[in-house]
């Protein structure tokens, strides 16, 4: 054990999210039963969150959880045993145990496809990716998605069921599976990073800490797959997102939209990072829906002040965008793009494919992109009967907010238009 | 990804009292089996039943200072009787838990309200 002074919680934390999914990887190889390694892991992680701090990092940390956590198993699997024994008297096959060599091998991929496994449902492959690859414990999991500990604890233990009734083991899937399965885990982490990236207008650090750790992760995955477009995509979007942070909010909370952001705030090693990643990935990989989403982003990024924005640009990369994954999300946006070129009727007539929708049709989003592309067409009563049915129909509070504001504005305006 | 819904629970006062035996052990069972699958599928946040609206204060301002009646301020044929908070993947879902709630069938009504929420992603 190292004699240098106690190493405070949060680098104890940072290591042990680093070595989690390797600790885990190498013991479920080892022994197979996913579910049993992730709870010793689980139960190996508390413990050095509570020791390390003032006893030390021991020499070899990760050989440390992994007898931890090994001692944990074996301790679960005797009792268990013992139990059966007096039930039925009959053992279940202990499974074929794999060679460990570690550190020739990088678990996290197995690990990030078998906790998106299909056979989830979004939430489940989140929280279990979150404890299985991100080493959160379950407390701080539900702290950031604000549910109770126990509702959270299900989730994990319901998703790990699922991935065993599915029959799924800890290997990497056939080849003609991997790249729908990869898709999987690029959508759940996204998922992730947008939890964190829109709560922070909310009073909740600790949520904006899953911005973090999707990039985390992203950046982990990229280094595994080097070659591949969407997860250089990924990790640019999230970059080019999170580098706005400090400028999408005013006081207390008060969302700022794009155009009126302090672009100063903008963090620039952040825009640097992700616009090089974007790039360099685009003169190689066939374009993707994230990668496209990020070079939207990029565009923005290079603008200065909003009037330098290259809007037939960023319409352009939109109609882009709309084939390669159609949604009605992607319309909403190519409609203000092509207000922003061809004028505010061009993106209201657009808006009006939307109407059919079902999808769209009542959602708050559609309204307050018409509300905006009629204030721009300076019909204000309509934009501010649109604003307030937009501000009626959005969950959100900072949005609600928003648009109350909007609307207001534009009381006892006069439709600028005779 | 999910939404919190709370489903709010309205029936007629003293309902409970009027039903057989085996009617009541119906209605509770049903609650036990719809609690054991939220708390199986992750879905729970939490939940209250409130007493009996007789026990009720009413605090209004009267003569520019609040004052405070015992019981209801109207009496009613229903009466707000408890709620549970879900977290949830779909509005649909929310709806489909509130369907089964047994007080719908004892001529109760149930109301599904999305929760606020602090995220809010700039336009």
């Amino acid at each position: 054990v190292s004699t240098s002074p106690g190493p405070d919680g949060a680098a104890v934390e940072d290591l042990l999210r680093t070595l989690a999914p390797q600790v885990l990887g190498v013991l479920a190889r080892r022994h197979g039963a996913f579910d049993a390694c992730e709870d010793a892991v689980q139960e190996a992680l508390l413990a050095a969150a509570v020791q390390w701090p003032g006893d030390g990092v021991p020499d070899n940390p990760r050989g440390w959880l992994l007898t931890v956590a090994t001692r944990r198993l074996t301790d679960q699997w005797r009792s268990e045993r013992a139990r059966r024994d007096r039930e039925i008297a009959v053992f279940a096959e202990e499974p074929e145990p794999a060679p460990d060599r570690p550190g020739d091998r990088d678990d996290t991929l197995t690990l990030l496809l078998l906790c998106c496994h299909p056979a989830l449902s979004p939430p489940s492959q989140v929280a279990l990716t979150l404890r299985a690859v991100g080493g959160l414990t379950t407390a701080q999991i539900a702290h950031a998605f604000l549910v109770p500990e126990a509702t959270m604890a299900q989730r994990v233990s319901r998703a790990k069921q699922k991935i065993k009734q599915a029959g799924a083991r800890f290997a990497m899937p056939p080849p003609d599976e991997r790249d729908e399965r990869l898709r999987a885990v690029l959508h759940v982490l996204y998922l992730i990073f947008n939890e964190g990236y829109t709560a922070s207008s909310g009073p909740d650090l600790q949520r904006t800490d899953l911005t973090a750790e999707a990039i985390r992760i992203a950046r982990a995955l990229l280094g595994l797959l080097p070659g591949d477009g969407e997860v250089a995509g990924l990790l640019a979007l999230m970059l080019l997102t999170d580098a706005r942070r400090a400028a999408r909010t005013g006081p207390g909370g008060l969302l700022i939209p794009l155009t009126d952001q302090d672009r100063t705030l903008w963090n620039g090693a952040a825009i640097e990072e992700g616009t090089a990643l974007i790039t360099d990935a685009l003169t190689w990989s066939p374009p993707g829906p994230y990668q496209v989403q990020a070079a939207i982003a990029a565009v923005h990024a290079e603008a200065a002040r909003p009037e330098d924005t290259d809007w037939p640009q960023i319409l352009a990369l939109y109609r882009l965008l709309s084939h390669l994954s159609p949604n009605p999300m992607v319309t909403l946006n190519e409609a203000v793009a092509l207000a922003m070129v061809d004028g505010p009727s061009a993106g209201l007539d657009l808006l009006r494919s939307l109407d059919d929708d079902t999808r769209m049709s009542g959602h708050h989003r559609l309204a307050a992109v018409r509300a905006h592309l009629l204030e721009m067409a300076g019909s204000w009563k309509s934009a501010r009967d649109e604003y307030r049915d937009a501000a009626r129909r959005t969950t959100s509070l900072p949005e609600r907010r928003y648009l109350e504001s909007r609307a207001a504005r534009l009381n006892g305006e006069d439709d600028g238009r005779s | 990804m999910t939404v919190k819904y709370m489903l709010l629970i309205f029936n007629r006062p003293g309902f409970v009292e009027e039903l057989t035996e085996a009617e009541r052990d119906a209605l509770f069972a049903d609650v036990d089996t719809i609690m054991k699958e939220l708390n199986e599928s992750g879905e729970w946040v939490g939940g209250e039943a409130l007493a009996d609206p007789s026990t009720t204060k009413t605090v209004r301002e009267r003569g520019g200072q609040p004052a405070v009646t015992d019981g209801p301020f109207l009496e009613a044929k229903e009466h707000f009787a408890g709620y549970l908070t879900v977290d949830c993947e779909s509005e649909e879902r929310a709806v489909e838990i509130a369907k089964r709630w047994p007080d719908v069938r004892y001529g109760g009504h149930m109301e599904v309200r999305a929760l606020m929420n602090d995220s809010g992603t700039e336009m």
